[in-house]
């Protein structure tokens, strides 16, 4: 038998680095804005945020125009979009079979799993960013008496837990589904029926704030501190509905065979 | 080399691989032959990770595949043409491999020429891709760190006859340069003309290993006569084993004795030589005998 070139049997590993984590998260942002579904969801993010900030300063009561009708009027549309960005951060990799590239490419699943969650706060503070300066630019516009009204570095840091959160459940709940139409569906049904639901049924009205998210969520919206059972019920909620969930989906894209 | 050790995979109740061994060597090309459904797309994905075994374990060059740093950096794998986001150009779906792997991106450029993609055909969404430039594009990912190794799951698929000549000479070029180069299909046809090493699986069970060559001498007779039930009978009848292949009869015997078979019985013979190319396809029926979906497959 004649060989051609003779190589060492074993392969030498030893000059090749690992992969970086943050190219990892590089090209995880990269996928979320070349497919034309990612670009428009990060574009109407952008332009509706905008909208809804330049609707207020056009059409509200001159006494309404100042920093934290601004805020809250860009937070409504964004908490909204961005669990759709989380849940498409997956599935656009699952539904459409890509994941057997990446994972061909990048055998640590994990390393996979936590870009993307970086990715996906990476975006919810980004989205965070530009609801600010463009309240602010909204607010200095108006030039109203009293215009920051009292906004706190503290609100900030609420608003950026919530809008953080709402990205954090799609992502979830994309990795419980692996499916754009059904984690999106369930994302915004399963809460509102079991808000329904707690809402009904008497014995549950005192758990409420403990087991929905939705309502747990509300004192983040207001200006004044949480109290420590508020955080309590937060922390409940966010384990039923975001750590339940990414736990159950992570457990099994770790394990699954990726077809 | 790829050293695949006693490797069993079942789902339920169903085998899909059974204590397959076989090892592909560095400086060849080593043909992964079977039938559709037969576990070769199974076996290369153990190979990669993306299916866990049930028991048994793949050594690529001595490690397990995930234990290499960056592992297309020595790995090139096409498994499946039609795993992409297919909203992605098949230029971004270069790019970001070669971001993830931390190739510069004027490897994307170098390797659409290579694999005869167009400026303007990497620019359109792989939704609009016909079969054969998807597995160019696939081809194209699979190279991109250079690798020592490559592990192709059907590659010639879909490609026009130029497409596979062009694969052909590539692949030759790489074992040439003493990589590794493992490439599955069920086209038998396929695999004689490229590979240097044949492994042979159906139902999940590895049938036969070896060189091609030691298929090509020793494999009997080819033989074509007007009479042909006559021969097989007279052939049969002296204790001879004949199998009917494409071209005519094979038989397990040497020409000199099949020829004086026929010349007793006064057959008329049109064709009679050793059979070369037969060798293959003959093995191939024999070791899949009773599956009546082979014969379809095995041209």
């Amino acid at each position: 038998m004649s060989e051609t070139i003779q190589r060492p049997e074993t392969l030498d590993i030893s000059g090749t680095p690992a992969i970086p984590f943050y190219r990892l998260v590089e090209v995880e942002l990269r996928k979320m804005t070349d497919t034309r579904s990612g670009k428009w969801l990060l574009i109407v993010i952008a332009v509706i945020t905008a909208l809804a900030v330049g609707l207020v300063l056009a059409f509200a009561q001159p006494q309404d125009k100042v920093f934290e009708t601004f805020i809250g009027i860009a937070a409504t549309p964004q908490g909204f979009l961005l669990p759709v960005l989380g849940v498409l951060l997956v599935t656009s990799e699952w539904g459409e079979r890509a994941g057997m590239t990446t994972f061909t490419l990048v055998p640590q699943r994990s390393r996979i799993l936590l870009a993307k969650i970086t990715a996906a706060v990476l975006f919810g503070l980004a989205a965070i960013a530009l609801a600010l300066i463009v309240a602010a630019l909204a607010t200095l516009l108006a030039n109203q008496p009293d215009r920051w009204g009292g906004y706190e570095i503290g609100d900030v840091g609420k608003f950026a837990l919530l809008q953080t959160m709402g990205i954090l459940q799609g992502l979830a709940f994309g990795m419980l589904f692996l499916n754009s139409a059904a984690a999106i569906v369930t994302y915004y049904v399963v809460p509102i029926a079991f808000s329904v639901v707690t809402g009904v049924v008497e014995q549950l009205q005192d758990l409420q704030p403990w087991l929905d998210l939705n309502t747990s969520q509300q004192p983040l919206f207001g200006g004044e501190r949480l109290t420590g059972q508020e955080w309590a019920q937060l922390a409940t909620g966010t384990l039923i509905w975001i750590v339940v969930p990414l736990t159950v989906g992570a457990w099994r894209m770790l394990r699954a065979e990726v077809k | 080399m790829i050293e695949v050790e006693t490797v069993s995979k079942t789902y339920g109740s169903f085998t899909a691989l059974d204590q397959v061994s076989f090892r592909a060597r560095q400086g060849r090309v080593t043909g992964f032959l079977g039938p559709n459904g037969a576990g070769k797309s199974t076996t290369m994905r153990v190979m990669v990770g993306l299916t866990p075994p049930t028991s048994g374990k793949v050594t690529i060059g001595g490690h397990r595949y995930a234990d290499l740093p960056n592992p297309a950096r020595h790995v090139g794998t096409l498994l499946d043409a039609s795993a992409q986001h297919a909203g992605r150009t098949g230029r971004e779906i270069l790019a970001l491999g070669a971001t993830t792997i931390g190739v510069p991106t004027t490897k994307v450029d170098e390797l659409l020429a290579l694999v005869g993609l167009s400026a303007k055909e990497a620019k359109r969404r792989v939704r609009h891709y016909s079969l054969g430039m998807r597995q160019r594009l696939g081809i194209a990912h699979a190279l991109l760190g250079d690798p020592s190794v490559l592990i192709l799951d059907e590659p010639v698929n879909g490609l026009d006859p130029a497409g596979i000549h062009w694969m052909r000479v590539m692949l030759r070029e790489y074992a040439g340069r003493g990589c590794t180069v493992l490439l599955s299909s069920h086209l038998l046809h396929e695999v004689e003309m490229i590979a240097d090493d044949i492994v042979l699986i159906d139902h999940g069970r590895i049938l036969w290993q070896g060189e091609k060559n030691d298929l090509l001498s020793g494999q009997g007779t080819v033989v074509r006569a007007v009479e042909t039930d006559a021969l097989q009978q007279a052939l049969t009848a002296d204790g001879l084993s004949v199998t009917a292949a494409a071209e005519g009869l094979h038989v397990q015997a040497e020409t000199l004795r099949v020829g004086t078979v026929a010349a007793r019985h006064g057959i008329t013979l049109v064709e009679l030589r050793p059979a070369q190319g037969a060798g293959l396809e003959a093995l191939f029926l024999q070791l899949t005998a009773g599956r009546p979906n082979v014969a379809g497959i095995a041209s």
